[in-house]
């Protein structure tokens, strides 16, 4: 009974873990049809920032803002100067991201050196918490609860705010949105630099978990990979979905066939792909 | 003129050996050789077909860990293993290839990204079957006909040999009838459809084809290395064919030869002199993009123009993608 609990709060974590990451791929890909190969990379240096202000004596509010502010900034900096010059070519943009994920994951190993470095959680995150006669790992639920704040501020953002409206009415019709009036280009730095900032806010919170170790990167990018293409490209009730369905999974298939944990990934994506080619939420067709 | 050329090449190429200086310079010309096996398959969908793949490096792992494990843990002979593995990475092309075809464009690249990372994992985590994070090595050359291909100089005439096959049957293949049924699904595949060609078919034969073709690359790899682990099927290995590919000029027969080259060179020469030839690499692929686009034959193309001598290599700049938004095929 309590395998099963602790197996499905795990999977919660993880699952709002990949949120965090999925969230902002998905909003980059639903408005400027970029896959953003980068995204694992902003997500491993998000981590390796927070580490290093934990490392300094900061808390872990700290280490989040600063990742966030961190990898936000070099989000807008690599949209500005690379991605923009390269606007509508698909292959150009794959391998500029590419490239950009390599530099970053090379200069986090000469920075941050090898070795796996564990992260402990917050102290009153510490240690188990106890409810209904059972123990729960506090951290985790800390860390389900933190997805959902995120999730619900996207939401929020994308849906009460004008600015959401601007950003919404884009991924509808590019076209039909700039003749309106919105300004398309601005819009792009913004996604852009939320969505990294998500990705380095999402490894901070991993990190207690997963710890942060080089390769962080080429691990988690194929995980929000799947979950978009399950929960469908630029939705965000997509990746919120398929973030937890592939938590689930990969969690359950890690514990019950840990050698094929990454091959049962497969199977979801192989079914959603020949029934609903567009993902669970998928409007758009790449 | 384009013949000469083709004629300095081939001598070049079949005396390597004897001026090359030192078993050095002849094993990374077998390294850059087999690299342009890699690209000039993975090539086939990026270039003709127009699908671009980032999974690729999932073909050259399960040929050679098919092959490997079945002369290591079986005791099989080089020729059956050999067919096993090509069989075996066929087969599960045919098998992506369903899958990542219900996709066109970023999700198809998404797809087969993933798709390669699933193999990667399967290698990295299964232990029992793959030796994990070690891999495995103890394997040894072939020896066709009784000839010992250890020694780099026969190691390499034999690579040059199966290139130049596999080069041949390209060149033959793309130029074919279906070759251009290929190219129409890639410039216009709404109207390739309206014209009864069933576009589906053609690009799933094409994606097979070159599963096949990387799987052959693959055996050659694993020839030269005497090894093989997870490291070689990673996300950074499929993004170095593909660059490859694309720095050289995709959908062009010379463009993944000169592409592979490039990047090879470029990769022993950096490795030798600086410790972070990954950050260079990485800043590579950027600048390849930024300033080269449509790839070293395009590029060539462009000065050739420019200098007015008529070095325009037609037959082969008109096989190039069509920009988009081009309304007719240029056949």
């Amino acid at each position: 009974m309590s395998f099963w609990l602790i197996q499905s709060l795990n999977s919660l974590a993880l699952g709002g873990v990949l949120f965090t990451l999925a969230a902002g791929f998905s909003l980059i890909f639903g408005l400027m049809r970029i896959a953003n190969l980068s995204h694992g990379a902003y997500f491993m240096l998000g981590a390796y920032v927070g580490l290093s202000v934990l490392d300094q004596g900061y808390g872990f509010g700290w280490a989040i803002l600063a990742a966030g502010l961190a990898v936000g900034v070099l989000g807008a900096v690599v949209e500005r100067l690379i991605l923009r010059r390269l606007a509508g070519k698909t292959l150009a943009q794959v391998l500029a991201t590419l490239g950009i994920a390599f530099i970053i994951a090379d200069a986090s190993l000469w920075v941050w050196g090898g070795d796996p470095r564990p992260v402990s959680a917050p102290g009153f995150l510490r240690g188990a918490m106890h409810l209904f006669g059972l123990t729960f790992p506090a951290y985790r639920l800390a860390v389900l609860a933190i997805s959902i704040v995120i999730a619900l501020g996207l939401w929020l953002l994308l849906d009460k705010t004008r600015l959401g409206v601007m950003i919404r009415a884009s991924v509808d019709d590019m076209q039909m949105a700039r003749a309106m009036g919105i300004p398309a280009s601005r819009l792009f730095t913004i996604v852009f630099c939320l969505g990294a900032a998500l990705a380095g806010i999402g490894g901070v919170i991993a990190a207690p978990i997963l710890s942060v170790y080089p390769g962080m990167d080429a691990d988690m990018l194929p995980l929000a990979l799947v979950v978009v293409i399950l929960g469908g490209l630029g939705s965000l009730a997509g990746a919120f979905v398929g973030s937890f369905l592939i938590g689930f999974i990969y969690s359950f298939g890690q514990v019950l066939a840990p050698n094929l944990a990454y091959f049962i990934l497969f199977l979801p994506m192989v079914v959603i792909l020949a029934a609903r080619p567009r993902g669970l939420f998928g409007r758009l067709s790449a | 003129m384009r013949r000469l050329l083709l004629v300095a090449l081939a001598a070049a190429a079949l005396t390597l050996p004897l001026w090359a200086g030192g078993a050095y310079y002849v094993n990374l010309a077998s390294q850059v050789m087999i690299a342009a096996l890699f690209a000039m398959s993975l090539n086939l969908l990026v270039g003709y077909a127009g699908l671009t793949s980032l999974g690729h490096a999932g073909y050259l792992g399960l040929s050679a860990y098919i092959s490997g494990w079945l002369m290591l843990r079986l005791g099989w002979g080089h020729g059956a293993a050999a067919a096993a593995a090509l069989a075996g990475t066929t087969a599960m092309a045919a098998l992506f290839g369903l899958v990542a075809l219900r996709a066109s464009g970023i999700s198809f690249l998404m797809i087969t990204l993933a798709l390669g990372q699933i193999l990667w994992g399967v290698a990295y985590r299964w232990a029992d079957m793959t030796g994990g994070d070690n891999g495995l090595s103890g394997l040894t050359r072939p020896s066709p006909f009784g000839i010992d291909l250890g020694p780099p100089d026969r190691f390499y005439f034999f690579t040059l040999g199966v290139l130049v096959v596999v080069a041949g049957a390209i060149a033959i293949w793309v130029r074919s009838p279906f070759g251009a049924s290929i190219r129409a699904t890639r410039d216009q595949a709404r109207r390739a459809s309206a014209l009864g060609f069933n576009v589906w078919l053609i690009r799933w034969l094409t994606f097979v084809v070159s599963g096949f073709l990387g799987g052959v690359a693959g055996l050659m790899y694993v020839y030269y290395h005497q090894f093989i682990s997870p490291h070689s099927i990673s996300l950074a290995n499929s993004a170095e064919m593909l660059l490859m590919v694309i720095a050289g000029g995709p959908g062009t027969l010379v463009g993944p030869v000169l592409g592979a080259t490039l990047v090879v060179l470029l990769k022993n020469l950096a490795s030798a002199y600086v410790d972070r030839w990954v950050m260079l690499l990485g800043i590579v692929y950027v600048l390849i993009v930024l300033f080269l686009p449509g790839g070293i034959v395009a590029g060539l193309d462009r000065l050739g123009t420019r200098l007015g001598r008529g070095a325009r290599l037609p037959s082969r700049t008109s096989e190039a993608p069509a920009p988009p938004g081009a309304t007719e095929a240029s056949h």
